[in-house]
């Protein structure tokens, strides 16, 4: 084989490779870091696993926001105004845009006990957008 | 009245931009010398009547018109007036405008600069440009008017301007985003020019090259900006979130970066050149995804504007065709190409080959991640799913590091082959220093070997150092030999470094901490002693706030920080005014979080490491572009081809 030939090769054999191992670290990586998305109706009704990292949504309850007496810790409850709803605990500071009746995404695990560890609270920085994820809840359907 | 006028001037110049579209395509196919010389005027033209109704709704802001629909929901009369111009572009419509505004500018940049083009080519040229700003007014007039009136329902008073956009970041990042987002469609236009010519030697590509480096160097300043941004107003002290919008800019700078390489090998030994045109219209298509992201809001994103789905439809139709469009164009033409490939393994074409390859896998990384909740709600049938920001930060620490490390060698290396011994010879010193940096530094900064530091830090310094070794070689030929283009190339390389540093310190050695605090109560970050003195009130012109105050003590130094919680009256909404003390090698960066009961308050308490570096390397990556531009052979290809030669005389 000439050298051009050769190097030729090399190269392409280092792009199919390269191209090859960086795919499977992708969607090894990418199958890690999926996170599906629950309304209250699934989480109440038990679809929603425990102890798996994903994302849930619903409405502040009103009256529901409580703090703890020291510390950061709060919880709170999220509802889809179905009938279903859902306590939230975490700790940490909430958002500006955290209030009651307001739309929220919470991303964390659902305790065996029902309660949902949240890791982040998420609200989003415009009052008049909603999560995509809520806009069915916000409508009055499911999903 | 006057908004009338704007939306007059914006048909106007919908119809003008039909007219560049026509007679620059068409008089290039049929010959027709009197239709091309006409671009000129008409580009003016539409230039002109888009000013004219950008100047318009800034009247409208300015005078406090309420009526006008855009005016009353994102301006107020208490609104400060730099706020109020600036509010031009605070949400969908308005950028729009601008958007438009912008592509008519780089239009009318390219009749103006491209006087040595051959007539048909920068017919060519304008016309798919006006082609595609006829695109872009269409949907500002059909879908999304800035100028609707509310009559006879008009407010009293506007409901103000999103309170996180009443701020110095936001007057200056979307300018800067949309110079680089549009700018890219004149490469796209030069490649698809190029292809319907049929002529496809490197002569597009030199042509092209200055107008690519100075809209990847507006996007590089955009995107800092942007990070910057939201660093300090969202109150999070974060600086990149692997958000949609912010993948949105992410990937064309990407595709960009890698565009902008290519186009030097394909320039200056005629090779990558199919290649290099798939890139120019993947990085334009890119830009008009991110404006499909963005506008539509069909993913969760921190800045989405307002969801309408007509919007959405309009321009996913529009991505479809100009997409579809000029990939067909590039399949039926491409296969003509000839790219004689002589070179070695061991050759600049060899390394820019890498960079392409990493920078093209990192934007494939971020379209997977950044699309795959669509694809999946898709084919689930509505089963919602996110994807982690670990999936992003996995698939970007080994490619920018592999990056890095391909980097180190590339100012070593010559055209077509360089003898290995050679490298060897000119790359010892550079990789010593580095492997002993890298062990040495973190211990300097840090007091501790965390892998992530060595890493980033031995490949930054081996950036650094192997460039800053070849300059040293060329000054002692003389610095005056040294062209604007290599300290262009010097700035930009040397800011990636800088850039790296930053992320990897800040990311690994930052201290965060969120507090329960009362009045009295003191804590530590890091050395340093932080006493929360108290809260007061303060109010602004359209705000009240609560604003903390907190003693640093480091050291004998002694700092006071004053964080606030506003809340904007119009709108009745709460915000977080973070209090930073910046520094080049650390920044301290407080928040309020909410009060709790008996005066205490929630806390954020941060200390963040060469977090300036990040955006300090963006800043030398966009002034390295910009200083490549002003290369002198550039003028002189400009003043050197006279008009009116065919592609293949200037080639």
């Amino acid at each position: 084989m000439n050298p051009k030939r050769r190097n030729r090769l090399l190269i392409v054999l280092f792009l199919v490779a390269g191209s090859a191992a960086t795919l499977a670290l992708v969607l090894v990586a990418l199958n890690d870091n999926l996170n599906l998305f629950y309304p209250p109706d699934q989480v109440v009704g038990g679809e929603a696993p425990v102890n798996t990292p994903m994302r849930a949504g619903g409405m502040v309850l009103d009256g529901s926001v409580a703090r703890a007496d020291d510390g950061l810790g709060v919880t709170f409850i999220l509802t889809d105004y179905q009938g279903s709803a859902f306590t939230v605990a975490y700790s940490g500071i909430l958002p500006d845009l955290f209030r009651e009746g307001q739309g929220i995404l919470v991303q964390g695990k659902l305790g065996a006990d029902g309660v949902f560890q949240a890791r982040e609270v998420l609200a989003k920085h415009d009052e008049t957008y909603m999560p995509p994820e809520l806009v069915d809840i916000a409508r009055g359907g499911g999903p | 009245m006057i908004p009338e006028l704007g939306q007059l001037s914006l048909a106007l110049a919908f119809c003008l931009c039909g007219f560049v579209a026509f007679f620059g395509l068409a008089g290039a196919a049929w010959r027709r010398q009197r239709w091309l010389d006409a671009l000129g005027s008409m580009v003016t033209g539409q230039f002109v009547f888009i000013l004219l109704a950008y100047a318009a709704l800034s009247q409208a802001f300015l005078a406090d018109d309420f009526s006008v629909a855009y005016v009353a929901n994102n301006s107020n009369s208490l609104l400060p007036w730099y706020y109020k111009m600036s509010a031009v572009w605070g949400a969908h419509e308005g950028s729009f405008l601008l958007w438009t505004l912008i592509m008519a500018g780089w239009t009318l940049a390219v009749a103006l600069r491209g006087e040595h083009l051959p007539a048909a080519f920068a017919g060519r040229v304008l016309g798919v440009m006006g082609l595609l700003n006829m695109g872009f007014l269409a949907f500002l007039l059909w879908t999304s008017n800035p100028f609707e009136r509310l009559v006879p329902m008009t407010p009293g008073e506007g409901a103000d301007l999103n309170p996180l956009l009443q701020d110095f970041g936001l007057i200056v990042h979307p300018p800067m985003l949309y110079m680089g987002y549009v700018g890219f469609s004149v490469a796209f236009a030069f490649a698809i020019a190029a292809l319907l010519t049929g002529r496809l030697d490197t002569a597009w590509a030199r042509w092209s090259r200055p107008w690519s480096n100075v809209a990847w160097a507006f996007l590089t300043l955009g995107i800092a900006l942007g990070s910057w941004w939201a660093y300090y107003e969202l109150g999070w002290g974060g600086w990149w979130f692997w958000d949609p919008v912010e993948n949105a800019s992410f990937m064309p700078w990407l595709a960009g970066t890698a565009l902008v390489h290519s186009l030097a090998v394909t320039e200056k030994r005629g090779t990558f050149k199919s290649w290099t045109l798939l890139l120019a219209i993947t990085t334009f298509s890119l830009s008009l995804l991110g404006a499909f992201i963005v506008r539509s809001g069909v993913l969760t994103s921190v800045h989405a504007f307002a969801v309408d789905p007509t919007r959405g439809l309009f321009i996913l139709g529009f991505l479809v065709l100009t997409v579809g469009g000029s990939l067909a164009l590039y399949a039926a033409r491409a296969t003509v190409i000839r790219s004689p490939a002589r070179y070695t393994l061991w050759s600049r074409e060899t390394a820019l080959l890498v960079n392409n390859i990493l920078l093209v896998i990192s934007m494939a990384l971020v379209l997977l991640g950044t699309l795959y909740p669509l694809a999946y709600e898709a084919f689930t049938g509505g089963d919602k799913i996110s994807v982690g920001v670990p999936y992003f930060n996995a698939g970007f620490v080994p490619l920018m590091l592999a990056l890095a490390l391909a980097l180190g060698i590339a100012p070593v290396l010559q055209w077509k082959r360089t003898s290995p011994t050679r490298l060897w010879r000119d790359l010892r010193w550079p990789l010593a220093i580095s492997v002993a940096a890298g062990l040495v530094l973190p211990l300097l900064i840090s007091g501790a070997l965390a892998w992530q530091v060595v890493a980033a830090l031995t490949f930054g310094v081996w950036v650094l150092v192997s460039h800053l070794w070849d300059l040293l070689f060329r000054a002692r030929r003389g610095l005056g030999r040294v062209t604007l283009g290599y300290w262009g190339m010097l700035a930009a390389h040397l800011g990636f470094a800088v850039a790296l540093f930053g992320i990897s310190l800040t990311s690994v050695l930052s201290v965060e901490k969120d507090q329960r605090m009362s009045p009295g109560d003191r804590d530590t970050l890091g050395e340093m002693g932080v006493l929360f003195e108290g809260v007061g009130n303060r109010s602004g012109p359209n705000f009240v706030a609560q604003r903390g105050t907190f003693r640093i003590e480091d050291g004998n130094e002694v700092v006071f920080l004053y964080p606030e919680k506003r809340r904007y009256l119009a709108r009745e909404s709460v915000m977080t005014e973070a209090a930073i003390d910046a520094g080049l090698f650390r920044d301290i960066y407080i928040s309020l979080g909410e009060p709790l009961e008996n005066g205490a308050w929630a806390v954020r308490l941060q200390l963040k490491p060469f977090v300036r570096w990040i955006w300090l390397g963006g800043l030398l990556m966009a002034f390295g572009g910009v200083l490549a531009v002003s290369d002198a052979r550039y003028r002189r290809l400009r003043r050197s081809v006279p008009v009116g030669t065919t592609v293949a005389d200037a080639a």
